[in-house]
């Protein structure tokens, strides 16, 4: 028959049927014109020719699928008896082509307006038709190389329906939604589907035919940008991995797939990529070299998230890096890489002004990098990454943060190693936390390609050894007691006395005087004696306050200047605390020694930062309520120093149980009193402490230069004043105080150093703590309002962590509730 | 397991009167008579006193070391016999037979060091005394009564071990082959075998002088104890090698005397901390720190029924019963 003729065919009794579904209520005319629309789908007793069927599926299914949808109501679904219309109906769209039923289904969900009898039943079949894998067919369809050039608009909306499925189903249905519409569901099911179509894609190449994959290309790319790259790779990257596992057609259609990924999707696909793979290996087997190919990949693995990012795992960056390395192509890239990030990790600058987090996590990649470098690469560049290593470190050293000095060492002794195995090795001392050990694990250069079955095998075969090793254990403790053969175990049944009372001797005796001490610290080479006296020295100074009066300034300037010349345990702990103790028994002639003291020369930066520490925790301890009525506890672990302190909580408890049973009480009250209030003992001092501090910060000494290199120094002091500030809430020198910090604060506003501005935050939010709101508006407006610009500023300029930036919004939270009373 | 461990003892009895820190000591069981257990002192001011256990009183006062510190007491096995050792270079063996306390001989001695002498029983009346020699590392063994000297103990000129600090001797009850064990000032336990006159085995158990040893010939290990802190455990093999077995840390430094019970079943250390521990001997684990003495303790002894007494700088000899029931 001739093309036209089948066209003008077709088209006659399409219309005649359609016309008569579009006006006929009655039920077997219906059934009639539905079982000829039928015949074109096929699968029927009489099927159409091949011919007619296309050409109805090309021109007229959509109208059919149209008309059928505007049809659907209870009354034209009860035509004919026991849902035989519905079942008609719904084969339409399940037995067709795929893409156009797909479309049509969105399209009356969306016309569709709020829940409806039409609406549910086009969602439940819409709901059926995924269930049935027709997605797949969908996917197929679009791969499939057409006859005619595939028209861009179709494939455009086709696109964005299948993509934005859960969102409209999730309008449109409100709270009716079916679960399976749910993005949770309809995303790995998307991803299922499409590993499906890629398998027949995969077939059809194997039968010789040609195929596109660029759709699925586009879904994937598009899913990803919505932020669904969880639920797609995470279902698709297991099944690719093991589909790629010795297929080169496979690999070839997977890395044709990730090429043609839209530009503006790869980050999007890339980084979940790299965080749903495995390792390296099943990256490179995906990924193919990609990189080496495609500009923005490119720079999407190399910089972006190597530089600009710095949330992703430790096992992520392993498997981008590892990519780098596993082939010839990509090698020189790991090896530019890694300098730029030893570069990076070097710069002063990045240093200064990238938070903690990202330099870990540059660390981390530098150390992961250099574990992958063979010797010979290794070797082309040492003097290059040595250099860069050596900047990074004595720029970390020199930083007030105890963090990023840590961080400093530790990857100076792992990437020193390294790099220059043969020399002397680097050692710092550091305590070990999480991250060190982090790091130092990281150090051990991994076998390039450990792929999943391999450490499962490995995993298989650890518990297999452990027995073994167990048994080892076990027998070697039995060999150890001697003589055990022949002996009668008679002995045994001695039980030790009680040793509890068994401790180092101590053979001097310990002063008993203030006097006494003050003689033993200064001159004596008992070191005996000399320990002796430290460690007496707090409690006697609090026993008698009158006596330490007469000497304390001496007293001060003895313990200022004790160096531990024998290794006592806790030196530092008792001379601080003795100090603290000779400052709070006799406060002002001793802050004055002391803050004199801090800005003279020939002092080391550790005694000064000494000094800062007992003025805070002599105004601490003057400021604390009820102090004069409780005897002070030792505050800080230190060695104990009286043995027999231990029994006697047993006999008090004795003691008190025993007058409890003979004593009658005759009301029950609670017989702890309400603390009587007492009066602030720094009140009175806290002038002595603070204002010759503050006073001369700016004027530098020879050996000494707080606006120089001393910047940590600088740091203490401003959270020295802060706290000082703080403790003098209710004091009448707070408003002075206040007004003499904030100027201090102005001056330092923009000094570099992030530990001095957090020293410098302390004391704001210390002066807003402490300084009456009323008082702050009437003396300070001015100064309120500069403070509130420099908070507003160093927010988004924190270099610190979260919890500071959080710490500076509170802050302003405050001075702005303060400016907008003044204003 | 909950049960806490019972109070750390009291002692059973003390002695005073000394008048001077105690520097030896010796039990001696049923010289009179089976009945009337005796222990010997001998202090800083060179006498030598004589108490009775049961009304714990002094007996008798032996003055015969003009003065001189005495630091060695040993009653020979013969019967009522008991040698004394003092600084003022004599040993002088007293006759204690029914009353009497009269010195019946003495040896001269030519090293002014701490060092205690050691015997051995070779016959009826023959023995064997052991006492430091004339060069500082030297030993010398006599032939008692005859005073005869046997032979000079002298170390290999590069072994250089340094003064000897105690000597112990012993036989294997297999041989008759007298052997000597030394220990010397730097630290090291040496077995000299006296009819060859050359050291069989040495080894350095210690850092510091080893201030004295005692040695168990049935188990054969010894334990020493040294100016350090800690003890060390060391056996003797078939190829009679010496060798460390074990060092138990304890917390003072600086153990003056260690004895093992006739028994063999714990041993105790004078401890300069005041203090006296007592060992399990086979595990060595601790079983008691007796804190009573107010000054380094010089001494321990152990009597044949269990008893043991510690004589300190403090002028005090405590007595004490512990774990004698059993």
């Amino acid at each position: 028959m001739e093309p036209a003729a089948v066209a003008a065919a077709v088209r006659l009794a399409v219309q005649e049927a359609v016309r008569t579904l579009r006006s006929s209520e009655d039920g077997g005319t219906v059934l009639s014109a539905l079982g000829r629309l039928q015949r074109f789908l096929g699968g029927t007793d009489a099927p159409a020719l091949p011919d007619e069927q296309q050409e109805f599926a090309r021109l007229h299914l959509a109208t059919v699928l149209r008309c059928l949808v505007s049809r659907l109501s209870p009354a034209w679904l009860e035509l004919l008896p026991a849902g035989q219309l519905e079942e008609l109906w719904a084969s339409f769209f399940l037995k067709g082509p795929a893409d156009q039923a797909f479309l049509v289904l969105m399209e009356s969900i969306e016309a569709t307006e709020g829940p409806s009898f039409r609406l549910m039943k086009v969602a439940e079949l819409l709901a059926r038709f995924l269930g049935a894998g027709r997605l797949t067919a969908v996917l197929e369809g679009q791969c499939r190389q057409p006859q005619e050039p595939a028209f861009p608009l179709f494939q455009e909306t086709l696109l964005a329906r299948l993509v934005g499925l859960p969102d409209l189903l999730g309008n449109q249905l409100q709270r009716e939604n079916l679960t399976i519409f749910l993005p949770q569901n309809y995303f790995p099911l998307l991803a299922k589907e499409t590993a499906r179509a890629l398998g027949t894609v995969v077939d059809s190449l194997r039968g010789g035919s040609d195929c596109s994959v660029s759709f699925v290309s586009q879904v994937l790319g598009k899913a990803c940008v919505q932020r669904r790259h969880k639920e797609v790779l995470g279902v698709l990257v297991p099944q690719l991995t093991v589909l790629t596992e010795g297929s080169c057609l496979w690999q070839r259609v997977c890395w044709r797939l990730l090429e043609q990924v839209p530009d503006r999707a790869t980050e999007a696909v890339l980084t979940g990529l790299v965080e749903a793979v495995p390792g390296p290996e099943v990256l490179s087997r995906l990924l193919g070299n990609l990189v080496v190919k495609n500009k923005k990949a490119q720079f999407v693995m190399t910089r972006k998230l190597l530089f600009l990012q710095y949330r992703h795992k430790t096992q992520e960056l392993r498997s981008l890096l590892g990519y780098l390395a596993l082939d010839s192509q990509r090698r020189p890239m790991l090896v530019q890489v890694l300098k730029e990030l030893l570069e990076t990790w070097g710069s002063s600058s990045a240093i200064r002004h990238t938070p903690l987090e990202q330099q870990c996590y540059v660390s981390k990649a530098v150390l992961l990098g250099l574990g992958l470098l063979d010797e010979v690469e290794l070797r082309a560049s040492r003097e290059e990454l040595l250099a860069s290593l050596m900047a990074g470190v004595s720029c970390r050293l020199d930083s007030s943060l105890p963090a990023a000095r840590r961080l400093g060492m530790v990857v100076a002794e792992v990437a020193s190693a390294r790099i220059q195995p043969e020399g002397p090795p680097l050692k710092f001392q550091y305590q070990d936390d999480e991250l060190s050990r982090e790091l130092l694990a990281l150090a051990t250069p991994q076998p390039v390609g450990d792929s999943p079955s391999r450490t499962s095998l490995q995993a298989a075969s650890a518990p297999a050894e452990t027995p073994e090793k167990g048994a080892l254990g076990d027998g070697a403790p039995q060999t150890q007691p001697q003589g055990s053969d022949s002996e009668p175990d008679s002995d045994d049944e001695f039980v030790p006395y009680d040793m509890s009372g068994d401790k180092e001797l101590k053979s001097s005796k310990a002063p008993t005087y203030v006097r006494d001490c003050l003689e033993a610290l200064s001159a004596c080479e008992d070191w005996e004696r000399w320990e002796a006296a430290l460690r007496a020295l707090e409690a006697l100074v609090l026993r008698s306050p009158a006596a330490t009066r007469e000497v304390s300034v001496e007293l001060t300037r003895a313990l200022l200047h004790l160096e531990e010349r024998t290794s006592v345990v806790g030196f530092d702990g008792l001379r601080q605390r003795a100090l603290v103790a000779v400052t709070v028994t006799d406060p002002a002639p001793v802050a004055e020694y002391l803050t004199s003291q801090f800005y003279t020369l020939n002092y080391s930066l550790r005694q000064r930062m000494d000094i800062l520490d007992v003025l805070t925790l002599a105004a601490q301890e003057l400021s604390r309520p009820g102090r004069l009525r409780k005897a002070p506890q030792p505050s800080s672990p230190g060695p104990p120093s009286w043995p027999d302190n231990a029994p006697a909580p047993a006999w008090r408890a004795v003691v008190e149980e025993r007058i409890r049973g003979k004593t009658r009480r005759f009301s029950r009250g609670s017989a702890r009193s309400i603390p009587a209030g007492d009066p602030n003992s720094f009140s009175a001092v806290a002038g002595y402490f603070f204002f010759p501090l503050i006073q001369r910060f700016d004027r530098p000494l020879v050996t000494f230069d707080l606006l120089g290199d001393d910047h940590l120094v600088l740091g203490r002091l401003a959270h020295t004043l802060g706290a000082l500030m703080y403790l003098a809430v209710n004091t009448g020198a707070a408003v002075a105080m206040g007004k003499a910090l904030l100027e201090f604060v102005w001056a330092l506003r923009f000094h570099s150093d992030a530990y001095v501005r957090q020293g410098l935050l302390t004391a704001v939010s210390a002066v807003l703590l402490s300084m009456p709101a009323q008082r702050l508006l009437e003396d300070l407006p001015d100064e309120l309002l500069e403070v509130r610009s420099w908070l507003a500023g160093s927010e988004s300029c924190s270099a610190g962590s979260r919890a500071v930036a959080q710490w500076i919004k509170c802050t302003w939270c405050k001075a702005q509730g303060l400016v907008r009373i003044l204003v | 397991m909950a049960a806490p461990p019972p109070p750390s003892p009291d002692p059973q009895f003390v002695l005073r009167g000394t008048q001077s820190a105690v520097h030896a000591l010796h039990f001696h069981s049923g010289a009179q008579g089976q009945g009337c257990p005796l222990l010997f002192s001998g202090s800083q001011n060179g006498l030598v006193h004589i108490w009775s256990l049961q009304t714990r009183r002094v007996l008798t006062t032996l003055d015969n070391h003009g003065g001189q510190c005495v630091t060695w007491l040993q009653t020979l096995p013969q019967g009522h016999q008991l040698l004394s050792q003092g600084q003022d270079l004599r040993l002088c063996l007293w006759d204690l037979t029914e009353g009497r306390n009269a010195v019946v001989d003495f040896v001269h001695l030519e090293s002014m060091g701490f060092c205690r002498g050691s015997t051995l029983a070779m016959g009826q009346q023959r023995w064997t005394l052991a006492v430091p020699g004339k060069g500082t590392d030297e030993v010398q063994i006599l032939e008692m009564p005859s005073k005869t000297s046997v032979c000079t103990l002298k170390p290999e000129a590069d072994a250089k071990p340094g003064m000897p600090m105690c000597l112990e001797l012993w036989q294997a009850d297999s041989s008759s082959r007298p052997l000597l064990l030394v220990g010397y000032e730097d630290g090291s336990v040496a077995l000299w075998d006296i009819s060859q006159r050359k050291v069989c085995s040495r080894v350095a158990c210690h850092t510091e002088p080893v201030m004295s040893l005692d040695f168990d010939s049935q188990k054969t290990r010894g334990v020493s104890g040294s100016a350090e802190k800690a003890l060390a455990v060391w056996s003797l093999d078939e190829q009679q090698a010496l060798q460390v077995c074990r060092t138990h840390e304890i917390t003072n430094p600086g153990i003056a005397d260690v004895k093992i019970r006739p028994d063999h079943r714990i041993l105790a250390t004078a401890g300069w901390d005041h203090r006296i521990r007592v060992f399990h001997w086979r595990t060595m684990k601790p079983l008691a720190v007796l804190a009573f003495h107010s000054a380094a303790i010089h001494c321990v002894a152990f009597a044949n029924d269990g008893l043991l007494a510690a004589g300190s700088k403090d002028q005090r000899i405590s007595v004490w019963s512990l774990y004698t029931q059993t």
